[in-house]
């Protein structure tokens, strides 16, 4: 046997070998919380290897606490669910609002400082967000935005904007300037243009893009640690669920609860829109 | 799709009147002033809620400012080289700055790596590509929350199924407490974090290997080129760039983060990294003037870094 031949067939099974072993070290972390999740803490704390809920000890015990309302003796989720919900959909929104003319300007128009605007959003995306939630923290503080979901907003549309302008920019550069040229030769305007043609071309981009910064809301923590944490009533799902693992000896398998609670809807999310997703945050990749 | 595009010649469906005005401006003009105008929230925004607060911390690390007396100070009260004098010299900043950079690089190295065995394996259809690609791509999206705390779990010396297989298959002696002792706790972050990064180089290095023409290793094969030699002389090659950007994009994330080494350990057992500690001076000593310090330290060691790596790199990653 030559050299080729031992490479190609041990390859082969090489490569059925590191698949199988990327797909349990991917998904065996979440099948474990689910796991977790609804069996009772006692059968844990006897079998903790066990990778299998018998069905006599299955449990929905631990998301009945998990979502009952702290008046009610849980732990207040669904609440949480409605904060995040409101501060991701709020923020994503506001954020395509102003990303998506801003993108297809620096794609497209030529102005004045075109070349800076595109390097500064780069900057600022790598920029630590540390640096900026000191005086953010110090502003809140007094303009008494802490503690209120619309300054957290306020923060999430700064956190996503640049990802966002920066991934319509590259998709609004694929799409053929004769299109707009002939619209704008049948007498449309520039905002026209953009509605009539740009838009609807650029729409799987938007939707991805949109859905990625809905994650980033959704999932966001160092933010709404430190503007949320004095009002229990504002907190998003991240926040409420670190802070629950800080208090008062509340069993693992109620976490991991909360844990599902605050993933599921991502993962929901995800699965069903997964090709606009690979293709949406690699089109700028490409380019080199 | 409500696009009308039609072609010229085709009677226009709508046509605007030419504006009656003294000078008309040129298109070129109207491109830039429509252009500026579109642009100028996006700039807005970034400038007052990003530009603005990275200009501040620049001048709160030279200020006397705690959260107590923070109303009383205005915005350009007294300047001292305090905060950064005290921050350089308080114990442990060496220490936190030589962690910071193990676990970047180290969250760097692990995460490229992984994802360009990934991708590599991943690159030929098979049944269940897209499913297996999707899963791929699950440590990344899922909330840095949940995931942390599955982690947690996992270890955990007394009910963590890591510890538990460990025992009883493995023969460990004793239950490891990998997040909470010295040595093991930073090797842990970095593992989790090659873990959690990973999808994104990744997605980076399967895009452009999809985009290396088949025709090259047709050619490479023809000519007697063994897997591993396409591998070395055809792919990688290819690859190179993309894995220089990626070196800095990551380099530059893992180095910012906060969230993964906060939620995991804390900072505690010897994985205080520079985020972490900003956050202790910021909330629990409210003393933000060494905070702001602590960050300016943070940014500008890194954008000193950067310059380092480009300065080698800088063609490729152009």
């Amino acid at each position: 046997m030559d050299r080729d031949v031992v490479e190609t067939v041990s390859l082969r099974w090489l490569r059925r070998l590191v698949i199988a072993a990327f797909l349990v070290v991917t998904v065996f972390p979440f099948y474990y919380m689910l796991m977790l999740s609804v069996r009772p803490i006692e059968r844990l704390l006897l079998d903790p290897g066990s990778l299998v809920v018998g069905f006599g000890e299955l449990t929905v015990a631990t998301y009945a606490e998990v979502l009952k309302a702290t008046a009610d003796g849980g732990q207040g989720f669904l609440t949480f669910i409605r904060n995040s919900g409101l501060v991701a959909v709020a923020a994503t929104v506001l954020t395509l609002v102003v990303a998506i003319p801003g993108a297809y300007a620096v794609a497209r128009l030529r102005f004045f400082g075109r070349r800076q605007v595109d390097f500064l959003f780069l900057a600022v995306y790598l920029f630590p967000s540390i640096v900026i939630a000191i005086p953010l923290f110090v502003v809140f503080t007094r303009a008494g935005l802490r503690g209120s979901l619309f300054g957290l907003v306020l923060v999430y549309i700064s956190q996503t904007l640049p990802v966002s302008v920066y991934m319509l920019k590259n998709y609004f550069e694929t799409i053929p300037v004769s299109l707009e040229e002939s619209a704008a030769i049948d007498g449309a305007g520039r905002l026209g243009i953009i509605r009539r043609v740009s838009l609807p071309l650029a729409m799987p981009s938007i939707m991805a893009v949109a859905l990625y910064d809905f994650m980033i809301a959704w999932n966001e923590f160092l933010f709404a640690l430190l503007f949320l944490v004095d009002k229990p009533d504002r907190w998003t799902v991240s926040l409420g669920l670190s802070l629950l693992a800080d208090g008062v000896e509340v069993p693992k398998t109620v976490l991991m609860a909360g844990s599902v609670v605050l993933t599921l809807p991502i993962v929901i999310l995800f699965f069903a829109s997964e090709r606009l997703l690979t293709e949406g945050l690699t089109s700028g990749a490409e380019k080199g | 799709m409500t696009t009308t595009a039609p072609g010229p010649g085709r009677s226009p469906t709508r046509e605007r009147p030419a504006p009656a005005r003294r000078r008309p401006l040129t298109l070129r003009r109207r491109e830039s002033r429509a252009g500026l105008a579109l642009v100028a929230p996006t700039l807005l925004v970034t400038i007052a809620v990003i530009g603005i607060p990275i200009v501040w911390t620049v001048v709160l690390a030279f200020q006397r400012v705690r959260l107590a007396t923070l109303r009383k100070t205005g915005l350009f009260g007294e300047f001292t080289m305090d905060n950064i004098d005290r921050v350089l010299h308080t114990p442990g900043f060496a220490s936190t700055l030589w962690t910071t950079l193990v676990y970047s690089l180290g969250g760097t190295v692990g995460s490229i790596l992984l994802g360009l065995v990934a991708a590599l394996v991943v690159r030929r259809p098979f049944r269940g590509r897209t499913l297996v690609r999707a899963s791929m791509l699950l440590p990344y999206v899922a909330p840095v929350v949940a995931v942390t705390f599955v982690w947690q779990v996992m270890l955990d010396p007394q009910l963590g199924i890591v510890n538990d297989w460990g025992q009883r298959l493995l023969g460990w002696d004793a239950p490891v407490p990998f997040l909470s002792q010295e040595s093991t706790a930073l090797a842990t972050v970095i593992v989790f974090e090659a873990w959690r990064y990973f999808p994104f180089a990744f997605l980076f290095l399967l895009a452009r290997l999809q985009a290396v023409p088949g025709e090259l290793e047709e050619a490479a094969r023809v000519d007697g080129a063994t897997p591993t030699q396409r591998f070395r002389h055809i792919l990688l090659p290819q690859l190179l760039p993309v894995i220089a950007l990626l070196g800095v994009l990551r380099f530059i994330m893992t180095f910012n983060k906060f969230d993964d080494v906060y939620l995991l350990t804390g900072g505690a057992a010897g994985t205080e990294v520079v985020s972490v500690r900003v956050y202790e001076f910021l909330t629990a000593r409210t003393d933000i003037g060494a905070a702001a310090a602590q960050a300016v330290v943070l940014a500008v060691v890194l954008i000193v870094f950067v310059l380092i790596y480009l300065r080698f790199f800088g063609r490729r990653v152009g």
